[in-house]
């Protein structure tokens, strides 16, 4: 037990959150715009799915970073078009249509990779460029602080960027603006002549990006292959990611590095005698516990401010006579 | 004489269902001047302006705006072409601020991609003293009073340069303080050359502000003409075609003990606010009780909790004595209480299903209409039948889905049940809204003999003008607390009510309870 202990307060556990956090972060932006959209999108699943493994494909087949890149955002934005598609044009459950997309692309990944590799498994055999790693000058010599910030992949960083960079585009632009509207009230858009479908399709759009960067990172960062179902359930953890972070940039970061944390726990109490299933239980029973926990303390929370405003109120009236 | 602004002529609107909105219409508004346009509900005015905004299209007939014809396909064209229009429903987003909602779809731009918050500001600002309405830029809509958001609504309309300013019913969500205020606003935009066309259905509005009105009925314009020699009883009749009555009814001769009593009674909803803040008030037999107040001020929170469907922090409700506090609504309706609930397709009726399953859904458990859960259909059918003719629902039959209802017919198939459960107080809550003004007489005939009946009635209402006309005593709810008691109501004006229903005014320890 004291050795669990002293590896998680080690440089490398805290290495280890932000490694971790990386592929929660990217899906839970990406929840967070198309919520203030109003339509949420939970095909973060499918989408990180499909761009980890063109990703990896094209990379392998071109050689080329840039054209793994840009194949695996391609491929992770046309999902989540497709998903507008049904849900603005067809006027299909959202839900509904994202569990049948998420389903989808883990029936088509495998279904290429087999194809492409006649393997079911992974693309282990196949040889692709990943994203380098990245030290930061300066920082890196810092103890301690250097050893848990520098030298992660680059995507980490974008990761982290991508908070400041969400709250720019949701608050500081124009369309930030009109999604936030369309969120709100669609009729109110309408009828300003904002195109409200076409603006919820550009929410999707920008959520697929979020999704097929953090896809990106678990097939070409994280590990340097795509293998089946790869993903394991982080598109879902992002939501609840997102959801306990409130849709605010800070909560995101703060909620990605909660689930980040216990999930880095999960991995460092695999050396312990336990049986990995329940290991593996660990960060799912955290999300359903942390939802309940926290919506129970937000209703509270609501009902304490509402009787302190009240509180208030009173004096003031009092002050007045 | 002034020039005429619009003109519409001979429009000819028919819905994809059938149902003509407009047969014909005909309507000339006069530059700079207010013009009402009133009718009962689905009489087709509301249509008649939807056509006007571009929001649907109409198959015969011409519209010509300063003196050139115009058909827009949108309302972004008639937006553009100087046309404004303030829906019912509030068209702002509750989390955006004022200056933002009021720029939103013309965002000022800093450099080429950012929004440039400050001159956003400095537009509301700008508009808001050109016109006189002051707004507080930078507060949230969802923060802002209700007669405050609509200022708003008005302020974005003429930031687009709007020339013609269509309002759809403004005070329905009013106090009359508020209203007064709007229209003195009214009265200040028609001084900056403004036309403004203002649909309502309250007759004491039209004769207030009014230059002109347009009167309709059956999606016929009855007539288009000036005030001159038209009051309220004359507007009603032309609206209904008949001679209606707007005066209030003969108070009650014999009231008996309270039967329903409430005591400090105390409820704080799920979001931690507290909408009932010890409340008193007792119900006695043979009268009408009516409750004023601004909507969201506990009035629905207490009618709910006295049918049985929420759970109050602490108090008591007793019904001749007997406490209905823990009782399931089928308890609560046992001992006598029936429940027109406010929202009639989220509370009163299955829209899916029948006319007759409506009617029966709080009794089919009663050993006439079933044995051993099989139920008696021909029996039901009878019932139904009975009940159909004696309130009047008009329906074919009675097997109808009652989704296909109008809104006054699925009225009373609520009403029809309720009244019919043989109750002991009848809590009426928003009976007449949204119906037409034949039915809202009936409603009220039915109210005014249940009664007559011995029946304690407990009224809540948004309209001021039905808690006045019917009720022989009156409570004002202000923020979950009762703020004055009228125990005659005979002599009580609406304007007395208002700095109740704000909170301006309050009674010393104000309940509606009755010493006995």
């Amino acid at each position: 037990m004291s050795e669990l202990f002293s590896s998680i307060f080690s440089v490398n556990f805290g290495f280890a959150i932000l490694r971790v956090m990386t592929p929660l972060l990217f899906p839970a932006i990406g929840i967070a715009i198309s919520t203030m959209a109003g339509s949420q999108n939970i095909a973060m699943e499918g989408s990180m799915l499909i761009a980890a493994f063109f990703g990896v494909i094209v990379g392998a087949l071109t050689g080329s970073l840039a054209l793994a890149l840009i194949a695996g955002i391609a491929a992770g934005v046309l999902l989540c078009m497709i998903l507008g598609y049904f849900h603005l044009k067809l006027k299909a459950d959202i839900f509904l249509s994202a569990v049948a997309l998420n389903m989808f692309a883990s029936g088509i990944t495998i279904f290429l990779l087999f194809m492409i590799t006649g393997d079911k498994g992974s693309t282990s055999s196949l040889k692709s460029p990943i994203f380098p790693n990245f030290h930061i000058p300066l920082i890196e010599k810092i103890p301690i602080i250097g050893g848990i910030i520098s030298g992660h992949n680059v995507l980490t960083y974008v990761a982290l960027l991508s908070v400041p960079l969400f709250f720019i585009l949701m608050f500081k632009t124009p369309l930030g603006l009109r999604i936030r509207a369309v969120g709100q009230n669609p009729d109110a858009a309408e009828s300003v002549g904002i195109d409200v479908n076409r603006t919820k399709m550009y929410a999707l759009m920008i959520s697929g990006v979020f999704a097929a960067l953090g896809g990106l990172y678990l097939s070409m960062g994280y590990v340097s292959w795509f293998s089946r179902d790869m993903t394991a359930g982080r598109g879902f953890i992002a939501i609840a990611a997102a959801t306990l972070g409130g849709m605010m940039p800070v909560g995101l970061l703060l909620s990605s590095l909660f689930f980040a944390f216990v999930s880095a726990v999960a991995i460092y109490i695999a050396s312990l005698n336990i049986p990995s299933e329940l290991i593996q239980l660990i960060p799912y029973l955290t999300t359903v516990i942390a939802l309940a926990v926290f919506s129970g303390r937000a209703t509270r929370k609501k009902k304490e401010k509402a009787a302190a405003e009240m509180a208030q109120k009173k004096l003031e009236q009092q002050g007045q006579q | 004489m002034k020039d005429n602004i619009l003109e519409m002529k001979d429009i000819f609107k028919v819905y994809p269902e059938g149902v003509i909105a407009n047969r014909n219409v005909s309507m000339d508004v006069q530059e700079n001047s207010i013009h009402a346009l009133v009718g009962e509900n689905g009489a087709g005015k509301s249509t008649l302006m939807k056509v006007l905004f571009g929001i649907t299209p109409f198959q015969g007939g011409s519209i010509v705006y300063k003196g050139k014809e115009v058909s827009f396909s949108n309302p972004r064209e008639a937006i553009a072409a100087g046309i404004g229009m303030v829906h019912q429903h509030l068209m702002l987003a509750p989390d955006l601020s004022v200056a933002e909602n009021l720029i939103l779809g013309m965002e000022p731009k800093k450099g080429k991609l950012f929004f440039d918050g400050d001159t956003a500001i400095k537009i509301c600002r700008e508009a808001s003293e050109k016109f006189g309405l002051a707004v507080p830029p930078e507060k949230k809509i969802k923060d802002l009073p209700i007669g405050v958001r609509q200022r708003v609504e008005i302020l974005k309309a003429l930031a687009r340069n709007a020339e013609i300013l269509i309002l759809d019913e403004p005070t329905a969500v009013l106090t009359p303080q508020e209203t007064e205020v709007l229209f003195k606003t009214l009265d200040g935009l028609k001084k900056n050359g403004k036309t403004i066309i203002f649909i309502t259905h309250k007759l004491s509005e039209v004769t207030r502000v009014a230059d002109r009105i347009t009167v309709m009925r059956d999606a016929k314009a009855i007539t288009t003409r000036g005030m001159e020699g038209l009051d309220e009883d004359k507007i009603a009749s032309l609206m209904v075609g008949r001679d209606i009555s707007t005066k209030r009814i003969t108070p009650p001769k014999n009231i008996g003990a309270a039967k329903l009593s409430v005591r400090n009674l105390r409820y704080t909803d799920e979001d931690g606010v507290e909408a009932l803040k010890g409340v008193n008030l007792d119900i006695r037999a043979g009268e009408i009780l009516g409750i004023a107040g601004v909507e969201g001020n506990g009035q629905s929170e207490l009618a709910e909790i006295i049918a049985g469907l929420i759970e109050p922090d602490s108090g008591t409700i007793t019904l001749d004595g007997k406490s209905l506090l823990h009782c399931t609504p089928r308890q609560v309706r046992e001992l006598g209480i029936a429940h027109i609930p406010e929202d009639r397709m989220k509370n009163g009726v299955a829209e899916a299903t029948t006319i007759e399953e409506n009617l029966i859904v709080d009794r089919y458990y009663k050993k006439e209409y079933n044995t051993r859960g099989k139920l008696h259909w021909n029996f039901i059918t009878e019932k139904s039948k009975e009940l159909i003719a004696q309130f009047n629902i008009l329906t074919k039959n009675s097997k109808t889905n009652v989704g296909f209802l109008s809104g006054g017919n699925i009225q009373k198939v609520v009403v029809a049940r309720e009244l019919s459960s043989n109750p002991e107080v009848i809590i009426a809550s928003q009976p007449t809204r949204g119906v037409d003004i034949g039915s809202e007489e009936l409603i009220h005939n039915l109210l005014k003999a249940a009664r007559d009946e011995g029946k304690g009635v407990f009224l809540i209402s948004a309209d001021l003008d039905e808690v006045l006309k019917l009720s022989n005593r009156v409570v004002v709810f202000y923020n979950g607390q009762i703020t004055a008691h009228f125990e005659d109501a005979s002599t009580v004006r609406d304007v007395d009510l208002g700095p109740y229903m704000l909170g301006l005014k309050k009674e010393e320890a104000a309940s509606g309870q009755m010493d006995s």
